[in-house]
């Protein structure tokens, strides 16, 4: 065993690039929730967005092209699910389920021509001498621009939700969508513009895994990571802000199991390897004990379906 | 302008009309899906879903698959749909299928070589047990501290298959295997196999498991006490609290119940079809079994009827692999679509679509 191996510094660097997919996907459903939808298709879309912006980039040889495939197809495939569960009304649990299922399903068709092929190289971000101040230089400003990216939305959904009249109403729709129908908003409307927003992000977060993180495809890559993702939004608190730090800290998880299995620790690679779904359901629990807060933070009307007429 | 009116009671004639109509969608959907690959899309449809059974050249080996492929989709599925009925969602199924297979192929491998007459049974109760310990996790944390079922039963779907993977590289593996992963293969072990119990027709233990599981679970929603609160509890949990009914032991029936299930078709699957453990042993049945149990409306006698036309696409999507070169991802693709339809079409049974002018409020 050599933990000597492992450098903090790379670690920290790396854990960015691990949380990022998982980041992007959490902070997209916290919007999908915060409107009173919930969308348990995440981990479908997710890879529906990696093969679409994996073919896309091998394709033009682009990988910013191929990132725009990825959010335009999570986003194509989560109107699916808007329009059955908001206009033809459907069940979200059951819908969510179906758009995982027939993404997975999907994705492995689309892929089948692009296994095993690499696909170009998404460029660090040029931020010039900031990159070379030791450590930090390492840590914060060595990156490409999908991870400042995915900081930016973090800031800009909290802000949105926070400070906007627009993120005030999508709030409203969530809390309470007959009072919000009533002062003459458009349910419909704004949650299907709130679930394509969670595709968009879904599908970018997909595409970051399969065109940087890992990189290449391989059917069912995201091995949960969609799970995760709504998994860290129930911890959160459903708050901008915490979803960053849970998303960081499963990223932390991953990595740290990641180099611990190089390094050859004296505990099985499979218990490592469910390390990250087993302290997720760990988290889950703790969140969830205390009954009060889990109870308050959630918004009040998630997952019941919206009718006018009523 | 289209309008819809909630109906008092959902249709009687659309929720039997609608899982047709919704296979019908899918037929055609499916087909265009078919023709964007370049195949013919009607040769595929019937590659799909009447060669298995009716062309002389395949249906000698197609037809006993049905009931092979069927038997564990049904019994999963009637595990399911207790809890889908009452709102509680087990979508782990996968993860209690491999556990119990993992119980159950543990006792056999454990035992032997012996050969005596109450190994199998005592399989099917490690299967049992295994299954159903699986689901008593997110069931207790539910109960205990109201921690989401449905995200913690699918993410230990993870944690069984890596536990799978090390038990087929470790624990399990056959020691006169030359060191390939995968345990002994339990068809030949007689006192421990799940053979064809009658010639050609596919039946094994699990398809009679399955059927006994549509009897009971007939039962047991419209004769007993418990069946209705689990349907009470899905209509209006607020009835069923005022009605006496308690909310965690439901969780606690319905969860552990679905797991047992889940482990039974894991075990007959591991003692039978499949024959040994190994790491990609599991096909992925618990999540189609999803499916069965909402294209059956989670009645028994739809899931009995989902599970054989689902085991049909299953086989139908390998002889249009062999046949025509569909790639078996576009049969899950497929399978996806149907769930998709039906949910879609099922406003149909809920609401009445009127025609006209939508009045100013």
């Amino acid at each position: 065993m050599d933990f000597g191996a492992i450098n903090p510094v790379v670690l920290i660097a790396s854990l960015m690039v691990a949380s990022t997919p998982i980041l992007l996907a959490a902070i997209g459903e916290l919007v999908v929730e915060k409107s009173g939808v919930l969308n348990l298709g995440v981990e479908g879309m997710m890879i529906t967005g990696a093969i679409c912006g994996f073919a896309i980039a091998v394709e033009t040889g682009s990988p910013a092209l191929g990132f725009l495939a990825a959010m335009l197809g999570g986003a194509v495939l989560s109107l699916v699910f808007g329009v059955l569960t908001q206009v033809l009304m459907s069940n979200q649990v059951a819908t969510g389920l179906a758009l995982t299922l027939f993404g997975l399903g999907l994705s492995a068709l689309i892929g089948q021509g692009y296994v095993g092929i690499k696909p170009p190289a998404t460029d660090r971000l040029d931020l010039g001498p900031l990159s070379e101040i030791p450590v930090l230089g390492r840590i914060l400003f060595s990156h490409d621009l999908i991870v400042y990216l995915s900081l930016a939305l973090v800031a800009g959904v909290w802000a949105f939700l926070r400070y906007t009249r627009a993120g005030l109403i999508l709030r409203a729709v969530g809390e309470n969508h007959d009072a919000a129908h009533a002062l003459g908003y458009h349910v419909v409307r704004i949650r299907l513009a709130a679930i394509a927003f969670g595709g968009a992000c879904a599908g970018l977060g997909g595409a970051y895994l399969s065109l940087v993180r890992v990189p290449q495809w391989t059917e069912g890559m995201t091995a949960g990571a969609g799970w995760i993702a709504l998994a860290i939004v129930v911890f959160a608190s459903w708050r901008a802000g915490r979803v960053l730090l849970g998303a960081y800290l499963f990223g932390g998880v991953a990595v740290l199991q990641l180099n611990l299995q190089a390094a050859g620790l004296a505990v099985p690679v499979e218990l490592l390897s469910a390390s990250p779904y087993l302290v997720t359901i760990l988290v889950l629990v703790i969140m969830s004990a205390d009954r009060g807060r889990a109870a308050v933070a959630a918004p009040a009307s998630l997952g019941r379906v919206f009718h006018a007429s009523t | 302008m289209i309008r819809l009116e909630k109906r008092p009671q959902p249709s009687r004639a659309w929720t039997v009309a609608t899982p047709i109509l919704a296979v019908a969608l899918t037929m055609v959907a499916g087909g265009l899906m078919f023709a964007a690959l370049g195949k013919d899309p009607v040769e595929a449809i019937r590659t799909i879903f009447w060669d298995p059974l009716f062309n002389e050249q395949f249906a000698s080996y197609s037809r006993p698959q049905l009931l092979v492929k069927a038997g564990p989709l049904v019994l999963i599925a009637i595990g399911l749909s207790l809890g889908f009925r009452a709102g509680i969602w087990n979508i782990g199924a996968e993860g209690q299928y491999i556990m119990g297979a993992l119980a159950g192929a543990g006792v056999a491998l454990a035992l032997y070589p012996l050969e005596a007459w109450f190994l199998f049974p005592l399989m099917v109760i490690a299967g049992a047990l295994g299954g159903w310990a699986w689901a008593m996790i997110p069931a207790l944390l539910k109960t205990r501290f109201r921690t989401n079922e449905i995200l913690v039963s699918l993410l230990l779907v993870y944690v069984a298959e890596q536990i799978l993977a090390s038990m087929s590289l470790g624990l399990m593996r056959n020691p006169e295997g030359g060191g390939f992963p995968g345990s002994r293969n339990l068809q030949q072990y007689p006192a421990a196999a799940n053979p064809e119990l009658i010639a050609g027709t596919g039946m094994h233990w699990g398809v009679v498991a399955g059927f006994i599981a549509v009897i009971t679970a007939y039962i047991l929603l419209n004769r007993h006490m418990l069946g209705f609160q689990i349907r009470l509890t899905g209509q209006s949990p607020r009835a069923a609290r005022f009605a006496g009914v308690n909310p965690n032991a439901l969780v606690l029936f319905c969860l552990g119940t679905s797991g047992a299930l889940a482990g039974l078709a894991g075990l007959f699957e591991v003692a039978g079809p499949a024959g040994q453990i190994s790491i990609d042993f599991n096909q992925g049945y618990g999540f189609t079994a999803i499916i069965v149990a909402f294209l059956g409306r989670l009645h028994p006698v739809g899931i009995l009827l989902a599970g054989l036309l689902m085991a049909l696409t299953y086989i139908g999507g390998e002889l249009a692999q062999f046949m025509l070169g569909i790639p078996a991802a576009a049969i899950q693709a497929f399978q996806g679509m149907l769930l998709f339809f039906l949910l879609g079409v099922d406003v149909l049974s809920n609401y009445n679509i009127r025609l006209g002018r939508r009045e100013v409020a």
